[in-house]
């Protein structure tokens, strides 16, 4: 089965810290790295996300889906931003060097292939960390953190037991699916686009229904013990912080201070080697 | 003197906003502490009605008209509302994956604790408390995935006794779990009850089940009122169960046959302190004597052959160890066994859902391996346990046809077609019906000529009659002993030891991937070994033969169910 949004446990420092801590490391991780373009810094952070990956014991191959994805997602992004604004480089540094032309407008200069780096860059360190976040946060601890950052726990709550339906669902996908394959529903390639989209909503309507029976059953079952009786309520998963969460929130947080200083310093966000 | 009541109805009534009649009329019902009441009824009597009003959830999730008044722990029920009835009423669905919302055990015991905002140092305690008392601290930090139903269960028990409530409401306990976990079930109420001193609510249709510990009372349900509110015993040795569509238990009936006239003082309800006279005894002796001898079914050609099927799934999970087994054309036939023992795993096998590792299947002699999961559909129709999981279309003709549109074939050639099988299902008034607008059994037959519009030699059900009353129960499977009869073959993956016996004569035992027994479903139940290992429940047929000094307990099971099938039949 495909591993979308799933916790996968093994013993690491990183599945240690608490999941309020790595929330807030991950809020203060993505800031950094957004509010700036300074090259080195995003280099720094790409490596140490890398690193951290290892230090949780994730393996590619755990990840292997969503890394496409996230593959996928970068090279459109790139190719989108070439194709709209070729000299977006040349505006942001200043300077013009081309290295060749393409045809029309499009001219590939040495700004704008800096300029995708950093973009590819801005992506490959933060992109791991929330797959990191993902991958290590136990899903229950991850509403007790929701909450404990301040979102309401009604929210957290649903955000989680969403999650956690994900894998049932996905099984229960498959069976309505053979079923319908049973009655001859063809589901493979051979099938015209129409027919394929016509078989897919044959087995959503089972899906969906039965779903609604599911959300039934559970929201009665929550209610009936007290589930949204008061204004706050605790986690049995719930853990104080550790030193060591504290630790990572401060390193976290220099960082969000190191990034905005950079840019302070810098006199703008962008590293500029051009000039 | 009498205990205070815990529970009180007056004159109680109550109507959904999204129906013309009300569902419960003049119910007056007092529930004491510490008291064990079974409410029994057939589905629709508005026995969960009665049970969500107990609980809250009517009016706060099903709203309506209620009439009267009803009392919990001496104040009025409307004014604690949802949140405070749960402090003194605590409920056990039926469905005990449903309601398990936490990610592991221990959260989903401390679920209640935490929405009372209990530290959660605390919390750890009290769970850890609880958890010993209902059995499942070695399982703490176990997923629902991985344990059993029965711990499941224990689970959601635990779960509302946090609340350390004086009530336990048990909504169908017995609807998902397999008659051995079902018996545990029962123990399991039993004893916390007897530890705690809570009152006890009971809702189900499974009397003989219940009955196999004590209990105070039991109500039955008809139509919304209450037709009888006392002692067991005396319920028993009338007629009322039978007039409104409850099985009574087996021996019970199997007295009455005999002619044995029963008594609130022999003790019916509760077979291990049944007191039958020498006299007695030999009524039934002499019944089972008079009684023409079970017929033998002739075996038939080879349909399906099964040879050393040997399967493991992806993670690792050996499911499937060495499977050889045969299926003759025309057969009705059960496949038992406990969940995980691979009767699930061998019929998606059968069907192609999964490819076993090695061994050999082939229908007709033909090669199965070479099939694809649609080629197979056109010898062998599958039907899932769930209708819901199935119907895709809104129209109940459209259903039916959707597999030979699949198919190709002309709407010329469908309309007779699919017009027959809905005729066969019992379903050509309704065909132009949306699905929306049937009942649970009604969706189900649905299923099933949606399956057999294909002409299938062989159809395959999983669970054809879970959590189905009597009267349903007995429609679904008449109707599938009926095509039976058209020479359809039809296979049964069951835990329901009354279907085994009654409709099918031969039953193949799975456990732990093997198949254990293939013999009469009669012999497997007076088998004491196998019912251990497939986690099914002896008959009750069986100790009363052994106290009338029966030799040969599996021959009166078999004249017994001959019997009984013949009077319900005239009924």
């Amino acid at each position: 089965m495909i591993n979308l949004f799933n916790y996968i446990d093994r013993p690491s420092p990183i599945h240690r810290l608490t999941g309020a801590c790595k929330l807030v490391c991950l809020i203060a991780w993505s800031v950094a790295a957004m509010t700036s373009f300074y090259t080195p810094l995003l280099i720094f952070l790409t490596v140490a996300s890398l690193v951290l990956f290892r230090v949780a014991k994730l393996k590619v191959k755990d990840i292997s889906f969503m890394l496409g994805i996230m593959v996928v997602y970068i090279v459109m992004n790139n190719v989108l931003i070439f194709l709209f604004s070729p000299e977006h480089g040349t505006s942001i540094y200043g300077t013009r060097t081309v290295l060749f032309r393409i045809a029309g407008p499009y001219v590939v200069t040495a700004e704008q292939l800096f300029y995708h780096l950093n973009v590819i860059l801005k992506n490959a360190c933060t992109i791991p960390i929330v797959l990191l976040f993902v991958c290590t946060t136990n899903p229950s601890e991850f509403a007790a953190s929701l909450n404990r950052i301040g979102v309401s726990y009604r929210i957290s709550y649903a955000v989680a037991l969403a999650l956690r339906y994900i894998p049932d669902i996905q099984r229960e996908y498959r069976d309505i699916s053979l079923a319908q394959q049973a009655r001859g529903t063809e589901m493979s390639k051979k099938a015209s686009l129409v027919n394929r989209l016509k078989a897919a909503s044959s087995i959503l309507i089972p899906l969906i229904l039965s779903s609604l029976d599911r959300i039934e059953t559970i929201s009665n079952a929550m209610e009936l013990r007290g589930f949204g009786k008061g204004k706050n309520r605790t986690w049995y998963s719930g853990r104080k912080f550790s030193k060591m969460d504290i630790l990572c929130m401060v390193v976290c947080l220099v960082l969000v201070i190191l990034s905005l200083t950079l840019t302070y310093l810098n006199g703008g966000r962008y590293f500029n080697p051009f000039i | 003197m009498e205990k205070e009541a815990i529970i009180s109805f007056e004159n109680f009534g109550f109507q959904y906003t999204a129906q013309a009649e009300p569902t419960l009329y003049d119910i007056n019902l007092k529930i004491r502490k510490g008291e064990k009441v079974l409410i029994a009824g057939p589905s629709g009597c508005g026995k969960s009605t009665l049970a969500h009003c107990i609980n809250g959830l009517i009016p706060n999730s099903y709203p309506g008209k209620i009439t009267g008044s009803l009392t919990v722990g001496g104040k009025n029920a409307q004014e604690l509302g949802l949140f405070g009835l749960s402090k003194t009423v605590g409920t056990v669905l039926q469905d005990s994956d449903g309601q398990f919302i936490g990610l592991t055990v221990a959260e989903d015991i401390a679920f209640a604790l935490e929405n009372d905002c209990i530290p959660t140092k605390e919390m750890h305690e009290q769970v850890e408390k609880i958890a010993e008392l209902v059995d499942v601290k070695q399982v703490l930090h176990h997923a629902p995935h991985e344990i059993s139903g029965g711990q499941k269960q224990r689970v959601g028990l635990g779960g509302v006794m946090v609340n350390q409530v004086d009530v336990l409401l048990f909504d169908e306990p017995l609807a998902n779990l397999d008659p051995a976990t079902g018996k545990q079930a029962i123990v399991l109420i039993d004893e916390i009850q007897k530890r705690t001193g809570c009152a006890v609510v009971i809702i189900e249709h499974r009397l003989e089940d219940v009955l196999y510990r004590p209990v105070d009372r039991i109500v039955v349900m008809g139509e919304g009122r209450i037709l009888y509110n006392d002692v067991p015993d005396q319920l028993l040795c009338g007629k009322l169960l039978q007039e409104s569509g409850i099985r009574e238990p087996l021996y019970v009936t199997a007295l009455k046959y005999a002619g044995v006239k029963l008594t609130p003082e022999m003790r019916p309800s509760y077979l291990p302190e049944l007191q039958l006279s020498e006299n007695q005894k030999k009524q039934v002796l002499s019944w089972f004597a008079k009684q023409p001898p079970a017929e033998k079914k002739q075996q038939q050609e080879v349909l399906l052959q099964a040879d050393n099927i040997d399967f493991t799934y992806e993670g690792g999970h050996h499911a499937l160890r060495g499977i050889s087994a045969v299926i003759h054309k025309g057969e009705m036939l059960s496949i038992v066994g406990t969940n995980g023992a691979g009767k699930s795993t061998f019929s998606k096998v059968i069907c192609g859902f999964e490819k076993p590792q090695s061994g050999s299947l082939t229908l007709n002699g033909t090669d199965l391996s070479t099939m694809s999961i649609k080629e197979r559909a056109d010898h062998i129709g599958y039907v899932m346990q769930n209708p819901n999981q199935m119907i895709s279309k809104t129209q109940i003709y459209d259903e039916v046809a959707l597999g030979l549109r699949n198919r190709g074939v002309s709407e010329e050639e469908i309309r007779p077609r699919v017009e027959k099988t809905l005729k066969i299902c019992g379903l050509y008034p309704f065909r132009h019906w949306p699905v929306s607008a049937l009942s649970y059994g009604q969706k189900k037959r649905v299923t099933i000529a949606s399956i057999l519009v294909l002409e299938p030699e062989m159809i395959l059900l999983d669970e054809p009659t879970a959590g189905q009353d009597l009267k349903h129960y007995t429609e679904i499977m008449d109707f599938l002993a009926e095509l039976n009869r058209q020479g359809v073959t039809v296979v049964l993956i069951t835990h329901d030891m009354h279907l085994m016996l009654e409709y099918t004569p031969r039953a193949i035992v799975f456990n732990a991937g093997k198949v254990i027994a293939d013999k009469s479903a009669a012999e497997v139940l007076n088998s004491p070994q196998i019912v251990e290992a497939a986690h099914l429940k002896e008959t009750s047929l069986y100790h009363l033969a052994q106290q009338c000094g029966i030799g040969d307990p599996e021959e009166f099971t078999r004249r017994f169910i001959a019997r009984d099938r013949e009077v319900r039949k005239h009924d």
